[in-house]
C-alpha cells in the first residue's frame, strides 16, 4: 500500500517536474518573441501568469472588476489599516490596475509595488520633514556600509524585478488580508460550515445510515481514519492524530478545489509557501512532541550500526527530522502551482496567438481548451492526491514518532 | 517571482492563527461528536453482528436438537410399530392356534359324538335286529306249525317286510 502510493507520488512529482519544465521553456520563447517585436506592447505570459498565482492585495475577478482587501502594516510601532483600494489609480492602456501610493492615517506613505507594499514617504510626526526615510535596520546600526553591502545583494537576488529605487525602501510588516489569506479564511469558513452541519446530522441521527452531504463526506472521513492513520500510526495512538489529519486534509482538498474554480481570483491558497509552512510546521511540532524514546533513539544512536557509520547516520537523521516537513510543504506547494502554472499556460498560448492573428487565436483555442479541460481533470485528481499525499506523510512521521519496538505489528 | 518563493510573516501569521482555531473549533463542534458516532455506528454494528451470528448458531443447534428429536420420534414410532406388529403376529398366532384348538377339540367332540350316535345306532340296529329275528323266528315256528301254504306266504310277506326295510 505505502510502496505503491510513494511510487505515484514519485511519478506524478517526476511528470509535474518535466512539465513544468517543459512549460518554462515554452513560456521563455514565447515571451522572447514577444520582446523582439514589442517591447511595452504585447501580451506577456509570464507576467500574467506570475500575477496569478501570486499572492496580491485585491481579488481580481474579472475584466475591470477587482474586489479590494483590508491592508494592515506595522511599522515602526504603528498599525495601519486601510482598504486595498486607496492604492488604485485607475486602469492603463491593457486594461492593468495602475496603483499609486497611499499615505494613511498614521502618516506613513506606502506604496504598492508588485504586490509588496513599501514605505516611499516617512511620518511626518517624528521624522519632521523626512521624505525619503532611512531605513531602521541600517539606522540602528553604525557601520551602515558593511550591513548594507549583503542585505542588499540578498534583496536583489531574491528580488530581481525590484529596481534599485525600490530595494532602498523599508517594507513594513505586512499582515494585511491578502488573497490568499482571504482564500484560507474562505476554505476554513467552509470547513466550519460543513462539519458543524455534519456533526448535527450525526447527532441528530444516532446510529443511522448517512445522508446527503453526511453521506458523501463520511467516506472520506472513513479513509482518513482506517485507511491512513490506522496503518500508519497504529490502532492504538492513531485516534489522537485522527481530528488533526481531519483537519489538515479537508483544508488542504477544499483549498485545492476553490483555486481551481474561476472568476474568485486564481486563488492559490495551497500554492502558497508561507500557508503550506505552516501546516508543515505544524506536523514537525506535532511530530517532535510526540516523538517517544524509541524515535529519538533511531536518530541520535541508530541501533544495530557499526559505530563509524553512527557518525555519518546521526547528521543525516538529524537533518531527516527538518527534511521532512520541509519536503511537505515543497511538494503541495509545487504541485498546486505547477497545476496553475499549466493551465493558465494554455490560456496564454490562445492569447499569444490571437494577438498575431485572431484566426490563429481561433485555431490554437479549439486545442488548448480540449488541453484546459483534459488539465482541469487532472487537477481535480491531483487536488485530492495532493491532500492525500500530506496527510498520509504527516501520519507515517507521526507513526515513527509512536514507533513501538522493531518487531511489532505494523505491517506495511 | 519574490511573491511566489518567499514566505510572509503576516501569511503565516494569519494562516497559524486560524489553522489552529478552525481546527480547535473543529475538533470541539465537528470530529469529537462525528467520530464518537462512527464508533457507536462501528460498535453498534458489530455488535449486531455478533448478535446474528449467535441467533444463527442458536438457531443451528435448536434445528440440531429438533432433528434429533424428530429422530427420536421416528425411531420410537418405530419400535412401537414393531412391537405392535410382534404383538399382532403374535396375538393373531394364538387366536390361530386357538382357533385350531377349538375346531380340532369340536371336531373331535363331533366325531365321538357321531361314533357314539353309530354305535347307539347299530346297538339299536342290532337290537331290533335281534327282536326282529325273534319275531321271524317265532313267526316261522308258528306258520311251520300249520301248514305248508300259510308258511310259504308268511316268507313271501316277510322278504316284503325286508325290502320295505
Amino acid at each position: 500500500m505505502q510502496l505503491t502510493s510513494n511510487s505515484i507520488v514519485r511519478s506524478a512529482a517526476k511528470i509535474t517536474v518535466f512539465a513544468i519544465a517543459m512549460l518554462w521553456s515554452s513560456l521563455t520563447v514565447f515571451a522572447g518573441g514577444g520582446e523582439a517585436h514589442g517591447e511595452d506592447e504585447g501580451f506577456k505570459p509570464g507576467e500574467m501568469i506570475m500575477h496569478h498565482i501570486s499572492d496580491g492585495h485585491q481579488i481580481h475577478i474579472i475584466g475591470s472588476i477587482y474586489i479590494p482587501l483590508p491592508v494592515i502594516l506595522i511599522h515602526d510601532g504603528h498599525v495601519d489599516i486601510f482598504s486595498s483600494s486607496n492604492f488604485w489609480d485607475g486602469f492603463d492602456s491593457h486594461g492593468e490596475l495602475k496603483f499609486k501610493p497611499y499615505t494613511a492615517s498614521s502618516g506613513t506613505t506606502y506604496e504598492n509595488h508588485h504586490e509588496i507594499i513599501h514605505i516611499v514617504g516617512g511620518h511626518s510626526h517624528e521624522h519632521g520633514d523626512a521624505h525619503n526615510v532611512t531605513p531602521v535596520a541600517y539606522a540602528s546600526v553604525d557601520s551602515s556600509a558593511v550591513v548594507t553591502a549583503p542585505v542588499d545583494s540578498l534583496m536583489v537576488m531574491s528580488a530581481p524585478v525590484i529596481e534599485d529605487a525600490h530595494a532602498e525602501h523599508v517594507k513594513p510588516l505586512d499582515f494585511s488580508i491578502t488573497k490568499n489569506v482571504a482564500g484560507m479564511f474562505l476554505a476554513l469558513i467552509l470547513m466550519v460550515i460543513i462539519f458543524r452541519s455534519i456533526a448535527n446530522s450525526y447527532k441528530r441521527r444516532p446510529g443511522q445510515a448517512p445522508t446527503g452531504l453526511q453521506n458523501a463526506i463520511e467516506p472520506f472521513i472513513l479513509f482518513i481514519k482506517d485507511e491512513v492513520a490506522v496503518p500508519s500510526i497504529g490502532k492504538k495512538k492513531a485516534h489522537k492524530y485522527v481530528p488533526f489529519l481531519l483537519t489538515v486534509f479537508f483544508f488542504i482538498w477544499i483549498s485545492n478545489l476553490l483555486g481551481l474554480i474561476p472568476f474568485i481570483g486564481g486563488l492559490n491558497v495551497t500554492g502558497t509557501l508561507s500557508i503550506t509552512l505552516v501546516l508543515a510546521a505544524f506536523v514537525f511540532i506535532i511530530t517532535t512532541v510526540s516523538g517517544n524514546k524509541h524515535y529519538w533513539g533511531h536518530i541520535l544512536w541508530p541501533p544495530g550500526v557499526p559505530l563509524p557509520i553512527k557518525f555519518i547516520l546521526v547528521p543525516i537523521e538529524f537533518v531527516s527530522i527538518f527534511q521532512k516537513p520541509i519536503v511537505l510543504m515543497v511538494r503541495l506547494t509545487a504541485n498546486i502551482t505547477a497545476g496553475h502554472i499549466i493551465i493558465l499556460a494554455f490560456v496564454s498560448l490562445v492569447l499569444l496567438f490571437g494577438q498575431n492573428n485572431a484566426v490563429a487565436g481561433y485555431g490554437v483555442g479549439v486545442g488548448a481548451v480540449l488541453f484546459m479541460v483534459f488539465m482541469f481533470f487532472i487537477e481535480l485528481l491531483v487536488a485530492f492526491l495532493q491532500a492525500y499525499v500530506f496527510t498520509l506523510l504527516a501520519a507515517l512521521y507521526f507513526g515513527d514518532a509512536n514507533v513501538e519496538h522493531h518487531h511489532d505489528d505494523e505491517h506495511h | 517571482m519574490e511573491g511566489l518563493l518567499s514566505v510572509s510573516v503576516g501569511t503565516v501569521f494569519w494562516a497559524s492563527i486560524s489553522f489552529l482555531i478552525v481546527f480547535f473549533l473543529l475538533y470541539k463542534m465537528a470530529w469529537t461528536p462525528i467520530l464518537q458516532s462512527l464508533k457507536d455506528r462501528e460498535e453498534g454494528i458489530s455488535n449486531a453482528l455478533n448478535e446474528a451470528e449467535r441467533a444463527r448458531k442458536e438457531m443451528a443447534k435448536l434445528q440440531a436438537g429438533n432433528e434429533d428429536l424428530l429422530r427420536q420420534a421416528r425411531d420410537e414410532r418405530d419400535n412401537i410399530l414393531k412391537d405392535a406388529k410382534a404383538i399382532a403376529d403374535k396375538m393373531r398366532a394364538e387366536a390361530l392356534a386357538k382357533t385350531q384348538a377349538d375346531a380340532d377339540r369340536m371336531l373331535a367332540a363331533a366325531r365321538a359324538e357321531i361314533e357314539n350316535q353309530k354305535k347307539a345306532a347299530i346297538t339299536e340296529l342290532k337290537n331290533s335286529v335281534a327282536t326282529l329275528s325273534v319275531d321271524i323266528a317265532e313267526k316261522l315256528v308258528r306258520e311251520k306249525l300249520t301248514d305248508a301254504e300259510k308258511q310259504k306266504a308268511l316268507n313271501q310277506s316277510m322278504a316284503a317286510d325286508f325290502s320295505a326295510n
